[in-house]
Order: C-alpha cells, then structure tokens, then sequence
C-alpha cells in the first residue's frame, strides 16, 4: 500500500474523529460523508469522540490474517460508543478469557502493523477494560 | 414481464482440484449444462457470470472475455457480476432479469472460483476483502471473526449454544456424503466439531465452509418456450436482492441478516408464496451460526429458535424443512462466486426428482439464500416445478 492511504484516516483513528449530522444530531464513526438518514438536508461536521463504550460482542482470535500473527491470540469486540456508533475494535491490556458482553471499555492509542517489512507503521484504536 | 424457467444445469466436482485451471473449470460446467439442456451454444442469447475474485485468486480480471472465448461462444455477450459470495446468486437473478425483459431467449447464468492456486493465507486475505478494509480488515477482522461476533451475540440473547452449532456442520456433512460433487462426503460427530481447533471463538475449524475449487451453470429460457427443452422445467418464481451496511457493527442487530429478510419478502411475494409453502431450501452456511440465522430470517422458525430446530432434526432431510440437502457450504464445499448457482442446480435436481439417496421426496417448491460478506449483500430466488 501506497502511504497515503494511512496518511489520510490518522485524525479519525489517532483522535477518533467522526462526523455529527448538524440536521438530527447522529454521531457517525467511522465518519460518514452523507448522513443515510437526513440525505440531502443532512450537514455533516468533524466530532471527536470521547472513546468510551460498553462490549456488545466479542470474540477470541487464535487464527490471526497476515500481519496480525505475532498478536494472536487476540480478542476482537463489536463496541457501542456512549454517543451511539458502534466499531470494532482489537481489546488491549487485558487477559482474553476474562471479556464478558456488557463490559465497559475506552479506547487507547496503539501501535496496529506494518505494511511489510520496509512499509509503514500504522496505528490506530485498540480498546481496554475499564 | 416474460417468466423464467431453468432448463439445464450443471457442475464440475467441488473440491481441491490441483490438476483443473480456472477456464477448464468454467468450460466444463457450461458443458454439462448445454448438454442436459439439449440446447445448441449458437442458440445462447448472454452469459452472466458471478465471480468474487479471479483477480486475487488467480491473477486474472476481464474473465467475460476469458470465458466467452473458452467456450467458444464469441461474439455472444457476457457480463461478470461480483457481490463477494453472493456473486452467484447475482448472476442468476441478472440472467433471469435480461430473459424476464424480452432481451435474450437462452442465457447461461455462471459461478466460479479457483482459490488453491494461492496459499490459504493468500485465500484468507483475499476472501477478507469483501469485509470493510478500513474499519474492520484494517483491526484484524476475518471473516470467521465476523460470524464469530454474531455467534456470540446469538448465544448470548437465544442461549443457542456450540453443540447446536455443532449439529449444522453435522447434518450438512451427513448430507455430503449422498452428493457426489461434494468436496467432503464424509460424516463428522458433534464431538469432532467440538474438539476441532478454535478459529474465533465459539467457532471452530468444523463450524466453518473449506476453500474451495468449482464451477456451476445453469441455462434459463422464457417458460413458455422451456418446454421445447425440458419436460421439467424448473420456474425461477421469484428473485429478491437487498443490501445492507458493508460493516457488520452498523447494523442495529447482529443476530440476524436485514438485507436476508427483505430478500426474502420479496423472493416470498413475487412467487405469492410463504415460509410456510417451501418444501426444502440451499441456504448460506459459511460458518454454522449462518445457517441457524438463515433459517430464522428466512422464517422456517421463530427468532431465537434456530438451535433447537437444529437440535430436534427438524431440517434434516425427511425433517420438517430439509436444510442444505447437497451438503451445503460446509459439507459441498464453498467456491464462493459459484455457489449461488449450485444452489440453484441443487434445488433443481430435488425439483426434477433426480437427487437420488438424498432426494426430499415430492418437494415441488424450493428456496435458495445467497449472502455476499457479512451479509451486505443477499439473493433469495424461490423456484418451483413447472409442471
């Protein structure tokens, strides 16, 4: 991959940038550029959210794609925001086994995998217990 | 709008097949459908053809021209159609659309993929393409992952639980071994899934569909010109396609399918037919909590119920609502842009009354459920005997 590509996405996966529709109000991460409910009258602006979220499911990963392999076992969680989106998320600083829906977490800045060995390094959200 | 009918179809054998290439594969599948069609190829109007990724699997787009070319069939059209795994299905319904309008009499309708020519890591990373690349790959999300996370949640709200999920992988083997184009004709117990090694969990290596080389084809014509082919002409009743976010964490429930539901009123309401009405269905069972989310959506049984249904034998062939008769992704195999069509050619071969040792017997209505991703994209088609 070419570095613009991690270039663009770092205000949205280093300060968890969305965007706020300015017509209803909803909170979108991963930003949207249309807001799927306002459509045209919709007006979408930057938000930052504040990274706290509670588990809404979760999962054990013991067979790890390319470049994730040196982080396996690793648990994966499906995280509803307190603003309302929900993401996935790797969970960090955490014993696997321990994870049970419901749990609250906050998301932590993290170093995510390199693009090969001479590419860059990118990083992004992981989410630990609270 | 003219009604479309099946009239011949066709599959290579599913499996690892190390010695077949891409375009023999293609070929000898239209083959075996031309020829139970009793048709001549001059006589072919347009080709579609649903493929997820020839370009990662086997290093080769622009496949319309490949196949149009290999068959022999130049000038004819063919058009390439791609909704991850449910590009086969996408290729039937847009076969059957181009009949349906009076363009084409007799077009062929295609699904194919070649995924052992690159390593499994190669395979994985390719199939994990169809998932969002930036929110969900980017975390180190596969797609077991994703159905793992659906798993869970399904647990957690149903109490469905791992030997439910234990039991599809085992009734889908069970099934397998009466398909001879099935990449696994060999029975497994709920054990054998249980102690399999964790891919993300609860799923395990048993509750996920291998990689998978094949092809299938089938050939529609308008109904009332089938006849002069087929003395069984299988109606395509209805189609219904509906997409959802390509992220499953957008969706409002991870415990069902949106995009199948409405596939389905559609597929149901085209046909003028229910739940109620099919007498076995070809569902997606990529992983085993799809096929228990499938029989929910597509309502064989009330939310929430698709483990006990499972459990009770209820869509084992001779049950109340046979599930996956050839064996289905997990046990048939899952080459994922032809499995749509082999959907398709199972519920034919049922239909018609030729399925042999695992034929569902005087079943006149079936259904198929194709799901691209984690569900984004998802064709429904009902089919019935045309007689």
């Amino acid at each position: 991959m070419a570095v613009p590509r991690f270039w663009r996405e770092i205000p949205n996966r280093y300060n968890l940038i969305g965007t706020k529709c300015g017509n209803c109000n909803k909170v979108f991460f991963p930003p949207r550029y249309i807001c799927p409910g306002c459509r045209r009258i919709g007006k979408l602006e930057p938000y930052k959210l504040n990274g706290k979220g509670k588990i809404i499911s979760f999962t054990i990963t013991h067979v790890a794609p390319n470049g994730f392999e040196d982080q396996a076992p690793y648990a994966l969680a499906i995280i509803e925001l307190d603003e309302g989106p929900c993401l996935t998320a790797q969970l960090t600083d955490c014993d696997p086994n321990q994870v049970k829906i419901g749990d609250r977490v906050e998301m932590a800045f993290r170093r995510m995998g390199q693009d090969g060995e001479d590419g860059a390094i990118y990083y992004g959200y992981k989410a630990r217990l609270v | 709008m003219r009604k479309v009918a099946i009239i011949g179809v066709g599959l290579t054998k599913f499996g690892e097949l190390w010695d077949v290439s891409f375009r023999r594969m293609i070929t000898e599948a239209g083959a075996r459908a031309i020829e139970d069609a009793g048709i001549d190829g001059k006589q072919i109007g347009a080709m579609y053809v649903g493929n997820m990724s020839a370009g990662q699997f086997v290093r080769q787009e622009h496949i319309a021209s490949l196949i149009a070319d290999q068959a022999g069939l130049t000038p004819i059209p063919c058009t390439r159609v791609e909704a991850a795994c449910a590009s086969g299905g996408l290729a039937l319904r847009q076969a059957m659309i181009s009949v349906a309008s009076g363009i084409h009499d007799i077009v062929v309708a295609a699904g194919i993929e070649k995924m052992t020519d690159v390593l499994t890591e190669q395979t994985t990373e390719a199939l994990a393409t169809a998932a969002d690349q930036e929110w969900e790959a980017f975390v180190g999300t596969t797609f077991p992952g994703l159905y793992a996370l659906m798993a869970r949640r399904h647990m957690y709200e149903f109490g469905t639980t791992e030997e439910q999920l234990a039991k599809v992988a085992v009734k889908n083997h069970h099934n397998a071994c009466f398909n001879p184009c099935a990449q696994y004709q060999m029975e497994i117990t709920v054990e054998d899934v249980l102690n399999s090694s964790p891919v993300n969990t609860p799923l395990k290596l048993l509750d996920c569909s291998p990689i998978t080389d094949g092809a299938a084809c089938v050939i529609l014509a308008p109904a009332d010109k089938a006849r002069e082919f087929t003395d069984t002409p299988i109606l395509i009743a209805g189609t219904g396609q509906a997409s959802d976010t390509i992220s499953l964490h957008d969706r409002p429930t991870l415990t069902g399918l949106a995009a199948a539901k409405k596939a389905a009123e559609l597929a149901y309401d085209m046909a003028g037919v229910g739940p109620n009405d099919i007498d076995l269905a070809e569902v997606h069972d990529c992983f085993t909590i799809a096929e228990i989310m499938a029989i929910e959506d597509l309502g064989f049984c009330k939310k929430g119920d698709g483990g006990k249904v499972t459990e009770q034998g209820e869509t084992a062939i001779g049950g109340r609502i046979p599930i996956n008769t050839s064996g289905g992704l997990k046990g048939k195999g899952h080459p994922v842009g032809a499995t749509g069509i082999a959907q398709a050619v199972e519920i034919t071969q049922q239909l018609r009354g030729e399925a042999g040792k695992r034929q569902v017997n005087g079943a006149e209505i079936g259904l198929t459920h194709n799901v691209g991703g984690s569900g984004g994209t998802v064709v429904v088609h009902v089919l019935r005997r045309g007689d």
